[in-house]
């Protein structure tokens, strides 16, 4: 049942409004940093009440605007658009605690800047999740872009500038010359931009025209960085390691994977994509970059770099679960949105532990340093486990699931590709426990660096040298360790739990398939 | 079609189409009389935010979402050759008075301190080619049309020629007026022939030998063979003035040898697309419709042409001279879809040129005082030494693009939404322009603004005063205000867009004598002409 709601626009607006409050207390860093969390946290409390009325059933709307005739501006919250904010929200929370102690240890200018377009870019985030129609999709999916390029170019350096102006040219190219057509291709066939479950195109369409609005979807939806169209995300790495967080765990990727996931179920709808054996072109299409992703990724050395691939591997996994059109796939599919999600930024926060202890950011670097970072290696190989898909991870269920819809589909050679690029990742990500664990320390024991005395000078080699722009007060860290440490921590714990326990998004899951 | 008018007595009480017309005459003459050029500008400024006053009291008494002809004034003029002064707005042309007297505004503020521009005449100038333009949106005779359009050229031409900053810039205002005349002559013709076509048509009846009245010219029959000679006489007179490729040769000569105020007319007021809007497609329907694919075409061609152009400019001028065709180009695949969305889009595509082309210019203006070039050899890392510029050169950067959420981004979809119902491999090539938009401007931007500043000589840059980005602020607000509400303005066009493309549809007049239709008297004033 539709229920009118200001819940989903609430969602949307606090942190914009945050955005605001940050600027305006810009000058006393604690304020600013409270505002920050205090956003985050009752956006996820508006999107948690949202959850109940869901699960029951029904579907809350809110329109904002009629934009154009025939073209509003509108949110609807159904179980799959919770699934991506409630991650997004929830992990937008952990992300401010991490950046918090993140940012303060290595001494980085800009934090304003920072903090605000990471707000803005939840707003943004939280559009996507809860648009009723592709056009309100497009203006927040837009919008990311955009509030994502400072975050990308932070350090103010030329490789984050040439790495800033890669990221734009791939996603506002692809969204002009792709996303936009597609758009106004499926308005043209369907008079309508609304999504409906089951889809919105009357029998008898032309398939021709299906096709090319399908085509230009896939291929617009640069942010689900499926190959070749998936350069920006390496180059991305260039940014803090929150945002990176941010961009491969909770609002970038995510969006791209969403987009896919609302063309296929509520624009295109399972019959349609059956009847035109897209969804298997799509699975076939995707499976390349499932497999040379993970490939790729084995011969790396820069950490970043190898959770980048491993990202691009599973996107397309995500989509290729999806795309297969069985029930328990799609199941396995939407579950490892969220699963990869904590999965991925336990692993992005530990990267970062690990950087602003030792300096070291190079998997070749890492012997022995399980010892000096119990807590943080742990994380982490949960968090590999959980992307490899360990039994009692989150990623165990999500892999099952889509096995098992394969199997059932009678899809047994993808089953082929999600074997090989569970076995090529299990490889690497066990080599990076081999080294952090059970090789011995080939250099004496390091002490843990304390915070800097001196903004800009963290010790050991940083990613991230404090860049010269904006004046901004960087504080004394006091020990910022615990504002690192806890979020990973809780993260991996939550892939435990779900691993353990996953009826609860399984549920929502269920919700949100047909 | 019949359109109903509705008179200026009737509906506001004075002839406010002649008020705006005539008011910077007065005040240009006002101006040539004063003693010296600080009362100058400030009596010009004064009349530019007078004429805008009166300008958006003409757009809040315009009723929306009809097609009535509105305000109109009809004064008989030659009555042998049967051209009246009648003047009138509708849907279709109310938008661009009021943008054209913004346009002058933003022109005159930019002149306030410059020693170039601070002179008498060249107010004069300035006011007079803001009255040519409002009176060619307010004609509704296709010979007055042509007075006002003809009319421009003289204080384009001095414009040009005296204030222009290029070394070549004789030349120029000489190439411009030369290329508008050769240009316009074949629509002198065209309005004989649609002239004598009444003639033919109503021939034996009462009433005057010729007629040029658009009205009475819009319920009077005309052969398909007929029509397409005319449209294409109309067409090259529109395509030169647009521009359009191949025609475009002239804008960016103009642009970067004229001054700076006569470039934001220029970008700013898309006067060709206007032509094709008002006069060609609705007098001529069958030939619109059987070669719209034709102009289509050449508007995508626009579209990507001058934006590969654009992407390879080193200096400003230039790149927004092509940056300006490109979008006539996107305005005319829009207006040759030939269906609603694609009409609206083209008239939202025009509106933005004024705000964010001219807009572009202006900071481009206002670059160039300050480093003495356009060019890109002058620029780098602006950004550090003059945020404020930085700032509103991205806003309005990001407006021609077609950010959403500014002007361009209302136009631009809309334009895509009727394109692609009425001839989607055109608009598939239209897309790919929009690309290139983003390309060039952006591309520029980062090399002009972003980065370590370069140069010595952008040491000592000072940004933006007072009054600079104050006009630059009111632009960037209403680039937000139209992209973020533009229902009222949606409305306001709906009524005449519609009636346009239902006609089109049905096309030309049926040729019966007995279709019970009357020509109205010419002299003196009618109640309503059915």
């Amino acid at each position: 049942m539709e229920k009118t709601s200001l819940a989903p626009l609430l969602a949307a607006a606090i942190p914009a409004l945050a955005a605001v409050l940050i600027y305006v207390t810009r000058e006393r860093p604690n304020v600013r940093e409270a505002c920050s969390v205090a956003a985050a946290a009752l956006q996820f409390l508006v999107v948690l009440s949202m959850v109940p009325p869901v699960l029951d059933g029904n579907t809350l709307h809110f329109t904002l605007s009629s934009f154009i005739p025939q073209v509003s501006i509108a949110f609807r919250a159904d179980a799959l658009g919770l699934l991506f904010a409630g991650a997004a929200s929830f992990l937008w929370l952990l992300t401010t605690l991490y950046s918090i102690g993140y940012l303060r240890s290595l001494g980085e200018r800009g934090q304003t800047r920072y903090y605000a377009a990471f707000a803005i870019a939840l707003t943004a985030t939280m559009g996507i999740a809860f648009s009723a129609n592709l056009f309100t999709l497009y203006l927040f999916y837009e919008a990311l872009t955009f509030i994502t390029y400072p975050l990308v170019t932070h350090a103010q350096t030329g490789e984050a500038y040439a790495a800033g102006k890669r990221y734009l040219q791939y996603h506002l190219a692809t969204s002009i010359a792709f996303l936009l057509p597609a758009i106004i291709v499926t308005f043209a066939l369907a008079d309508t931009f609304d999504f409906r479950p089951g889809g919105v195109f009357p029998a008898g369409t032309d398939s021709t025209g299906l096709v090319v609005a399908y085509v230009l979807f896939l291929l617009g939806a640069t942010k689900a960085a499926i190959m070749p169209l998936h350069l920006w995300l390496p180059g991305a790495m260039v940014a803090p390691v929150p945002v990176s967080a941010l961009l491969h765990a909770v609002a970038v990727v995510n969006a791209g994977v969403f987009l896919m996931l609302r063309v296929i179920l509520d624009v295109f709808g399972v019959e349609l994509m059956d009847e035109l054996d897209l969804g298997i072109a799509t699975a076939v299409f995707v499976s390349f970059t499932v497999v040379l992703a993970t490939v790729y990724a084995y011969r790396l050395d820069s950490l970043k770099a190898v959770l980048a691939y491993s990202t691009i591997s599973n996107l397309s996994l995500m989509i290729l679960a999806v795309a297969l059109l069985d029930h328990r796939a799609m199941t396995g599919g939407i579950m490892h949105l969220v699963n990869h999600s904590l999965a991925k930024i336990t692993l992005f926060f530990c990267v970062g532990s690990i950087l602003i202890a030792t300096g070291k950011t190079k998997i070749s670097e890492l012997s022995g340093i399980g010892r000096q970072l119990p807590w943080t290696m742990g994380a982490f190989a949960v968090g590999a486990l959980s992307i490899v898909g360990m039994p009692l991870t989150a990623g165990f269920v999500t892999k099952y699931y889509i096995a098992i819809g394969m199997i059932d589909a009678k899809h047994v050679p993808f089953l082929l590709v999600l074997f090989l690029s569970t076995l090529v990742s299990a490889g690497y990500y066990l080599r990076v426990l081999r080294a952090a664990f059970f090789d011995s320390s080939r250099e004496p024991a390091l002490a843990l660096a304390r915070a800097p005395d001196r903004p800009g000078e963290p010790g050991g080699e940083s990613l991230n040298p404090a860049a010269s722009g904006q004046d901004d007060p960087a504080p004394q860290a006091k020990d910022p360790r615990l504002l690192i440490i806890a979020p990973l921590v809780v993260t991996a714990a939550l892939s435990l739990a779900i691993g353990v326990y996953p009826s609860f998004v399984l549920e929502l899951v269920d919700e949100a398939l047909p | 079609m019949t359109l109903r008018e509705t008179f200026a007595s009737d509906q506001i009480g004075f002839p406010i189409l002649t008020a705006l017309i005539v008011l910077p005459l007065v005040c240009a003459a006002v101006v040539a009389f004063l003693p010296d050029r600080r009362s100058a500008r400030t009596a010009a400024l004064g009349a530019a935010l007078a004429e805008l006053a009166l300008a958006v009291v003409l757009l809040l008494a315009f009723t929306p979402g009809v097609s009535d002809i509105q305000f109109t004034e009809r004064v008989t003029w030659m009555e042998t050759v049967g051209a009246q002064y009648h003047v009138g707005v509708d849907g279709i042309s109310v938008l661009f008075i009021p943008l054209t007297a913004f346009v002058t505004v933003l022109v005159i503020l930019f002149s306030w301190n410059s020693p170039q521009f601070l002179s008498k005449p060249y107010f004069v100038a300035v006011l007079g080619l803001e009255a040519a333009t409002i009176g060619v949106f307010a004609s509704l005779d296709l010979v007055l049309f042509f007075l006002f359009w003809e009319l421009m050229l003289v204080p384009s031409y001095f414009l040009i020629n005296l204030w222009g900053g290029g070394p070549q810039r004789q030349h120029a205002g000489l190439k411009y007026v030369v290329y508008m005349l050769v240009g316009s002559a074949p629509m002198l013709i065209g309005i004989v022939l649609l002239g004598a076509n009444y003639s033919d048509v109503r021939a034996g009846e009462d009433g005057p030998l010729f007629s040029f009245d658009f009205v009475t010219l819009l319920a009077t029959p005309i052969s398909p063979e007929r029509q397409t000679v005319v449209f294409f006489l109309f067409a090259f007179a529109f395509a030169v003035k647009g521009p359009l490729v191949p025609f475009h040769t002239w804008m960016p000569t103009a642009l970067l040898e004229g001054p700076i105020g006569m470039g934001m007319f220029l970008v700013g007021l898309k006067l060709g697309v206007y032509g094709f809007l008002r006069f060609t497609i609705p007098l001529l329907p069958d030939a619109a419709e059987q070669w719209s694919w034709l102009l289509a075409a050449l508007g995508a061609l626009a579209v990507v042409y001058a934006g590969l152009i654009a992407l390879v400019q080193r200096n400003l001028r230039r790149l927004l001279a092509f940056a300006g065709t490109s979008h006539v180009g996107l305005a005319l695949v829009g207006a040759f879809s030939l269906n609603v969305q694609g009409i609206q889009g083209a008239l939202f595509v025009m509106v933005n040129a004024g705000l964010a082309s001219a807009g572009l210019l202006l900071l481009a203006g206002f670059l160039h005082a300050r480093t003495g070039s356009s060019d890109l050899s002058r620029y780098g890392g602006l950004a550090r030494r003059a945020p404020l510029l930085g700032c509103f050169f991205l806003i309005v950067a990001l407006a021609a693009i077609g950010l959403p959420g500014t002007s361009g981004f209302v136009g631009e979809f809309l334009v895509l939404l009727g394109a692609f119902r009425a001839h989607w491999a055109l608009a598939s090539v239209a897309v790919l322009g929009v690309v290139l938009s983003a390309a060039y401007l952006l591309t520029f931007y980062e090399r002009a603004f972003l980065g370590p500043a370069t140069r010595a000589a952008t040491g000592t840059l000072p940004d933006l005063g007072a009054r600079e980005a104050g006009t630059a602020a009111v632009i960037s607000a209403v680039i937000f205000w139209v992209g973020l509400f533009p229902g009222a303005f949606l409305e306001i066009t709906r009524g005449s867009v519609e009636a346009l493309a239902e006609h089109v549809e049905r096309g030309t007049p049926a040729q019966t004598s007995d279709d019970g239709y009357h020509s109205p008297p010419v002299g003196g004033r009618t109640q309503d002409s059915r």
